[in-house]
C-alpha cells in the first residue's frame, strides 16, 4: 500500500490576523514496500506531515492518499512512532506492545500470545513484566518499535524515532530496523535529522526546504540491498551523502 | 505536584530506603515519642502547673480507659468518622467529576474560577457558622463542612492530573483509534492516578479538620463537641484524649491512602529502584 500526497500545504491562523505558513505545498508519491526518508531544517513542517499522514491533523488545502484512499483520520494499516518511545509508564513493556490490540478489543490471551511472538525479535525476551521506568532509552525505543509490529502495519510512519538516543545505539537500533523491514517489507515514510541513517536506510531521500517546507530534492539510494552498517564506508554511500548534504545547504 | 513532593517528605517509606536500616527508621520515632512522654511526666511532677491545665499522662490514660469502657469514646468517635468519611467521599467525588470537567472545557472553568477562588480563600471557620444555621446542628453541617474543605485540594489536583497528561500519548490514543472512554479509562485515570492520590492524602486529613471545625461550632455529638464540652468542664484529660483519638482517626485515613498508593502505583516504586 503507497503513499501519496498532493498539493498539501498546512496554513496556521496567526494570533494578531492574517497567516502563518507551515508547510507547503507539498506534492510525491511512495511505492508500495519502499523506504523513503525526508530530511530538511528544524521547523519546516516534518512532524506536522507525518501528522497528516497518520490523520491527526488535517491538511488546509490538498489531498493524501493512503492507497487510493483519501485520508480522513488515523487507521489500523498505519503504524505510528513518536520522537521519543512515548510509552506508558504505569503499563508493563507486555501491556504497553499489546495496547494497538487492547483497544481493538482482542482477548487477553491472544494479546499476550502474539506478544509473546514479537519479543524475541525485539530482544526484549525477559523483559515482558518490566515498566518502562526499568529500561534503558534503546530498549523503551523496541519497545515502541513492538506496539507499532503488532498491529501489522502496512504502512509505518516514523517521526524521528530515534532521536533521543545515543549514537551507538541508534546505529543498533536503525541495523535492527532494517531487518524488521526486511521481514515484513511495509511501506515506510521517516522524518530524521540524521543524513547517514537517511542514506543507510531508504531507497530515496526526500529533502525539505526551510518553513513552509517544500521538496527541494527527490534523491535516490542506489545501494544494493540487503545493507548492514559497513556500507556507509562505499563509495555510493559517501557520494549519495554528499548529494543530500548538497541539498539541505540550497 | 507540589502535593507529591510535600507527600514524599512526609511518607518515609517513599525516601531512600537503602541509606538506613529499617529497625533505626523505626526505632528513632518512637524513642522520640517516649522522650516527650517522659518530658511531659517531669513537667507534671514538678507542679508547675496544675493538674486541670497539663494532667500527667497517667491521667489521661486513666481518662482514656474510663471513656473507652462507659462507650462514650466509642459514641463520638462513631458521630465524627461518620460525618469524616461521608464527608471524604461528598467532596471528594464532586472534585473529581467537576475537576474533570473543568480540565476538559476550559469555557466552564472560565465562569466557575471566580466563584471557586473566592469560596476557596475564605476560612472555612468564617463560613461554617452559615452552614451550620443552613443545615442545621445534626450531622449534615459536618458532612457539609468536612465536604467543602475536601473538594477544592481534590478538585485542582484532577485539573492539573488531566490537564498535564502528554499531548504524545493523547496523539498515540488518537492514532489508535480509542474510543471516548478507552482514552478515559486506559489514559487519563491511569496518567493522573499519582497526582489524585497526593491530593487525596491531603483530602483525608483535612476532611477530619472540617468535621471537628463543624462540631466546634455547635452539635450534640462527635469528637469536637466532646473537647468543647470538656473544655467548658475543666476536664483536660478528657479534652487530650479527644485530640489523641482524633489524631489517630487521621493517621489511620492517612495511612489507608498510603496503602491504597503502594498497590495502586506500585510501578511507580518499581521504576524508581533503577
Amino acid at each position: 500500500m503507497g503513499l501519496s500526497v498532493r498539493n498539501v500545504t498546512l496554513v496556521y491562523n496567526a494570533p494578531g490576523g492574517g497567516v502563518l505558513p507551515a508547510l507547503g505545498p507539498v506534492t510525491f508519491q511512495i511505492e508500495s514496500g519502499s523506504f523513503v526518508s525526508l530530511v530538511g531544517p528544524s521547523g519546516c513542517g516534518k512532524s506536522t506531515l507525518i501528522r497528516i499522514l497518520a490523520g491527526l491533523q488535517e491538511p488546509t488545502r490538498g489531498e493524501a492518499f493512503l492507497g487510493d484512499i483519501p485520508i480522513s483520520g488515523p487507521s489500523s494499516r498505519v503504524g505510528l512512532m513518536f520522537q521519543d518511545s512515548n510509552l506508558m509508564p504505569w503499563r508493563t513493556v507486555q501491556d504497553n506492545i499489546a495496547l494497538p490490540l487492547e483497544l481493538g478489543g482482542i482477548s487477553k490471551q491472544e494479546r499476550y500470545a502474539a506478544v509473546e511472538n514479537l519479543l524475541p525479535t525485539l530482544g526484549l525476551s525477559d523483559f515482558g513484566l518490566a515498566y518502562p521506568g526499568e529500561l534503558s532509552g534503546g530498549m523503551a525505543q523496541r519497545v515502541a518499535i513492538g506496539r507499532v509490529l503488532i498491529q501489522k502495519p502496512e504502512v509505518l510512519l516514523l517521526d524521528e524515532p530515534f532521536g533521543a538516543l545515543d549514537a551507538l545505539t541508534r546505529e543498533q537500533i536503525s541495523v535492527d530496523l532494517l531487518e524488521v523491514w526486511a521481514q515484513y517489507r511495509q511501506t515506510v515514510l521517516m522524518v530524521t535529522h540524521d543524513i547517514n541513517e537517511a542514506v543507510l536506510l531508504s531507497d530515496r531521500v526526500l529533502v525539505m526546504s526551510q518553513r513552509p517546507g517544500q521538496i527541494i530534492a527527490d534523491i535516490p539510494v542506489t545501494l544494493e540491498r540487503p545493507r548492514c552498517l559497513e556500507d556507509i564506508y562505499s563509495d555510493v554511500f559517501g557520494k549519495t551523502a554528499q548529494q543530500v548534504r548538497a541539498a539541505i545547504g540550497r | 505536584m507540589q502535593q507529591s513532593t510535600l507527600s514524599t517528605i512526609l511518607n518515609p517509606i517513599e525516601r531512600d530506603a537503602g541509606a538506613q536500616k529499617l529497625w533505626v527508621r523505626r526505632f528513632i520515632p518512637a524513642l522520640v515519642m517516649l522522650m516527650l512522654l517522659l518530658f511531659w511526666q517531669i513537667v507534671t511532677m514538678l507542679e508547675i502547673y496544675p493538674a486541670f491545665i497539663i494532667p500527667p499522662p497517667i491521667d489521661v490514660a486513666e481518662k482514656f480507659y474510663a471513656v473507652l469502657l462507659d462507650g462514650r469514646l466509642w459514641l463520638h468517635t462513631q458521630a465524627t468518622l461518620s460525618a469524616v468519611l461521608s464527608g471524604l467521599g461528598v467532596g471528594v467525588t464532586l472534585g473529581l467529576v467537576l475537576g474533570y470537567l473543568i480540565a476538559k472545557h476550559p469555557l466552564l472553568e472560565d465562569s466557575l474560577a471566580p466563584v471557586i477562588i473566592s469560596l476557596q480563600s475564605t476560612p472555612i471557620v468564617a463560613y461554617a457558622p452559615l452552614l451550620v444555621i443552613w443545615f442545621g446542628s445534626g450531622p449534615t453541617s459536618k458532612v457539609i463542612t468536612s465536604a467543602l474543605i475536601v473538594f477544592f485540594p481534590t478538585l485542582m489536583n484532577t485539573v492539573v492530573g488531566i490537564r498535564n497528561v502528554p499531548r504524545p500519548l493523547h496523539d498515540l490514543m488518537r492514532a489508535l483509534r480509542a474510543s471516548r472512554w478507552q482514552t478515559f479509562t486506559k489514559l487519563e485515570v491511569p496518567a493522573a492516578m499519582p497526582v489524585l492520590i497526593g491530593g487525596l492524602k491531603i483530602s483525608a486529613t483535612l476532611a477530619v479538620i472540617g468535621a471537628v471545625v463543624g462540631e466546634f461550632i455547635s452539635a450534640n455529638a462527635g469528637l469536637g463537641f466532646l473537647i468543647t464540652l470538656a473544655r467548658s468542664q475543666y476536664d483536660t484529660a478528657l479534652v487530650i484524649v479527644a485530640v489523641i483519638t482524633l489524631a489517630i482517626i487521621a493517621r489511620i485515613l492517612y495511612w489507608l491512602v498510603t496503602l491504597l498508593e503502594r498497590h495502586v502505583l506500585a510501578w511507580q516504586s518499581r521504576a524508581r529502584t533503577i
